[in-house]
């Protein structure tokens, strides 16, 4: 048994953990929850030892230890199994397992001896894969798998997982939670954070939640439920998740898309219009093209397209064409798309649109932090103008990138999964400021691979599936039964 | 930019001038004459040339390429700009084509990097080697002399202004205006923006190419104004002008703190680094250390500034 006691940790003047107690016993999982800032991963990373802690102590067994680095904590059987995977794409998986751990034979690699174990461990895992195959070709999740069993390779008694399911397919999800099951028989511990409330109530004994630097919930997982959870991670009561919308659609076509066809992708054949005001959501399974056709329209892409804006035809053959036409593109990726890490807010959030914060080709810098004063303000963005984005939350950080295309003032704004990896409350704040756009006129694409999110957000929901669009379904029919229907391949009875 | 100063920016800030102050003050202890005023003009005239060339290869850097024709296009500009004078047109008009020949070399190192899509270091080693050709082949191998006495022309690299160095006033005229380019206007925010991140710069709509062509063709002015600038000086052109200035320029920018990867760095620190190798240079002449130690000093210096800046992060 682990017990963290009054940890406390800050950065400079950041305090991040004001006093966390955190208690992992023997053979269990716990869910380790929090909104994005609330401490979960500094806690996590203390505990690998990647960051020492300021103040409290850490209790293994009855003995006080200090893990002084990851070396160290991995020694005692502490691994931490990061959201941006470890591996190394040109390698094969054999070589992923054993990098910095290699046997070897009069100085020579003993490659037998590391593929016997490497079988050895899968075989623990009940999961099969190549192990001459390149780490980068394999899925995300047997990336995942190959960490996992990288992890066991050392003998490890806690395993930390962060948001171990955000890129796994369904399936994949499945083997996952069986591999964890089998893992607590064994006897080790799993941290699991995760913002998926389902998964949480699936596979956790334990919870902790953490808010603003601070334990609030310790309970055990049927102890407990959702709304008590989602109460002590946001500290007031939730309600409705989603805002309330007439979702009646405007007369006002604002843009039509015909013929649409992405040249290294197979999408094709792509019509349709976007009303003023209206949210147009793109619903689909991974890899229907959605983000393709995105990428087109924007100018990101090559391909065909025929567009008109307002009524007029434009050619959008880069993103400043499109930008100069009106859009604005909040991409699936923040942090390699998205956003520049180095740069502070201010300089973040004037990058669409230094043409209107500039004048005679000279940046207008009280322009720039009064907008960024009021995007932090309407926004609730925890931090200041100054601040590096890179040092942000992952909630922080998409509320930049949003208040960067609000300050280009778009008619038609595309949000690519504006909601990837982050928290309730941050969540519930994009969903209003997405509504409050388009009560002011914007027009919005939504692509999201959260059923609810789409259900909850859109007037209409576009439909893919394999590159084409199979229908597009208006506010009357938009349910979960009808979406799966088209995005399988299916025919809607009339 | 924008940023906060955070302990660790300060540091990084600082570094760069507590090594210069240092450096001058060791040299001032073994040698007085090392602060005289006719001495540090002369150093302020010595370390024009690689000043110049240093602020465009900052902005190169700052993308994330690198220049390494700067000293062939150096050779090159100013033998045409020589071969210009010596057919009898003026030598102010001469030193403009000059000038115009150096912007066209950097832009065409912007095209293979952009439109090519090649490394920058392998496109501008290929253009370092094409260029050097071309200056052997206008100038046939020999210097290029008689460049007349046009009194602005003997000026540009002999003259003074209120007892400065003319060459020197040019740097530190050119230093200003990149200063404000780089820190106050568009053009300079998204230099930073493309060597931060060219994906999120290109999709914030930036015109990335062509930025980076400008870039290189500004580095390319920099490098044939140096050009003419020497050829005033010595009163010729020589063919193997500026062989490995692309090195002490590259060194500055480093030792300025800013990164290869691109993104980060600034020019203040930049020029801070032209006089670090320039009071290196000098001092070490003024102090008797023998040429062969000089390098090996420079070197050093290099390693132990870069050795602290990786420390402090």
């Amino acid at each position: 048994m682990i017990e963290m006691k009054d940890v406390h940790k800050a950065f400079g003047a950041n305090k991040v953990l004001l006093g966390v107690d955190f208690e992992l016993k023997d053979a269990t999982v716990h869910a380790l929850m929090g909104e994005n800032g609330a401490g979960k991963s500094t806690l996590m990373k203390i505990l690998s030892g990647v960051h020492t802690y300021d103040q409290g102590s850490i209790i293994r067994d009855g003995t006080e230890v200090k893990y002084s680095n990851l070396k160290d904590a991995e020694k005692a059987g502490i691994v931490f199994i990061h959201q941006e995977l470890n591996i190394w794409p040109e390698l094969t998986v054999l070589e992923n397992l054993f990098i910095g751990n290699e046997h070897t034979k009069f100085g020579l690699l003993d490659n037998k001896l590391m593929r016997r174990k490497a079988e050895a461990v899968f075989e623990r895992l009940k999961f099969n894969i190549n192990l001459n195959r390149r780490a980068g070709d394999c899925s995300v999740g047997q990336q995942q798998m190959i960490e996992i069993a990288k992890a066991l390779m050392m003998d490890t008694k806690v395993l930390i997982m962060d948001e171990p399911t955000a890129a796994l397919t369904d399936r994949e999800i499945d083997v996952l939670f069986d591999i964890i099951r089998s893992l607590k028989e064994s006897g080790v511990s799993i941290v699991y954070i995760s913002h998926r409330m389902e998964e949480i109530s699936k596979i956790s004994d334990e919870i902790t939640v953490l808010r603003d630097g601070r334990s609030v919930l310790y309970s055990r997982t049927e102890e407990t439920n959702y709304n008590e959870i989602v109460r002590a991670m946001v500290g007031r009561d939730l309600d409705d998740q989603f805002p309330e919308r007439s979702h009646d659609l405007s007369d006002d076509v604002v843009l039509t898309v015909r013929q649409l066809e992405n040249k290294a992708h197979p999408v094709r054949d792509i019509n349709f219009d976007l009303h003023r005001g209206e949210i147009l959501g793109f619903a689909g399974l991974m890899g229907a093209g959605r983000t393709e056709v995105m990428r087109t329209l924007f100018g990101v892409d090559p391909g065909a397209k025929e567009i008109e804006v307002e009524g007029k035809r434009v050619k959008i053959d880069k993103p400043s064409d499109a930008i100069g036409h009106g859009f604005g593109f909040i991409t699936e990726n923040r942090k390699s798309e998205g956003l520049i890490l180095d740069f502070s807010l201010v300089d973040n959030m004037t990058m669409p649109s230094m043409q209107s914060f500039s004048k005679g080709g000279f940046m207008k810098q009280k322009d720039e932090d009064d907008f960024s004063d009021l995007m932090i303000k309407r926004m609730n963005i925890k931090s200041e103008k100054q601040s590096i984005v890179g040092a942000l939350s992952g909630g922080n950080q998409q509320k930049v990138v949003i208040g960067k295309w609000i300050g280009s003032q778009p008619k038609i704004l595309i949000l690519d999964e504006p909601t990837r990896g982050i928290d309730v409350g941050a969540k519930r704040e994009i969903y209003h400021l997405i509504n409050e756009l388009t009560e002011r006129g914007v027009s919005i694409l939504l692509i999201s691979s959260e059923m609810p999110e789409v259900i909850g957000l859109s007037d209409q929901v576009a439909v893919m599936q394999e590159g084409r669009l199979r229908g597009i379904l208006d506010k009357s029919r938009i349910n979960q039964e009808n979406i799966m229907t088209l995005a399988t391949g299916g025919q809607l009875d009339e | 930019m924008n940023s906060k100063l955070t302990l660790n920016t300060m540091i990084d800030r600082f570094l760069p001038i507590v090594g210069l102050t240092l450096l001058v003050v060791v040299i001032t202890i073994m040698n007085q004459q090392f602060l005289s005023p006719d001495n540090l003009l002369n150093l302020l005239r010595q370390v024009s040339i690689n000043g110049l060339i240093a602020f465009g290869m900052t902005f190169v850097i700052l993308t994330g390429g690198i220049d390494l024709s700067v000293g062939s296009i150096l050779a090159f500009s100013s033998a045409m700009t020589a071969l210009i004078i010596t057919s009898g047109v003026d030598p102010i008009f001469a030193m403009l084509l000059g000038s115009v020949v150096g912007l066209v070399a950097g832009a065409v190192n912007g095209l293979l990097v952009t439109a090519g899509g090649m490394a920058p270091f392998i496109a501008t080693l290929a253009t370092m080697t094409i260029y050097r050709g071309a200056t052997l082949v206008v100038t046939d191998g020999n210097p290029i002399t008689g460049l007349g006495d046009s009194l602005l022309f003997q000026l540009f690299g002999k003259g003074y202004f209120f007892g400065i160095p003319v060459p020197a006033v040019t740097m530190l005229i050119t230093f200003v205006i990149l200063y404000i380019i780089l820190n106050k206007t568009v053009f300079g925010r998204e230099t930073y923006a493309i060597g931060g991140n060219e994906t999120a710069a290109a999709l914030s709509g930036i015109k990335v190419n062509r930025r980076k062509i400008m870039i290189y063709a500004l580095s390319g002015l920099m490098s044939a104004i140096a050009g003419i600038i020497l050829a005033s000086r010595l009163d010729s052109a020589q063919p193997t002008a500026g062989e490995t200035y692309e090195l002490d320029a590259i060194a500055a920018v480093v030792l300025g703190g800013t990164s290869l990867m691109g993104g980060k760095g600034r020019i203040v620190g930049t020029l801070i680094g032209v006089l670090i190798i320039g009071v290196l240079n000098n001092g070490l002449n003024l102090v008797g250390v023998s040429s062969f130690y000089q390098q090996i000093i420079k070197g050093l210096v290099i390693v132990v500034a870069v050795l602290i800046d990786r420390k402090n992060k």
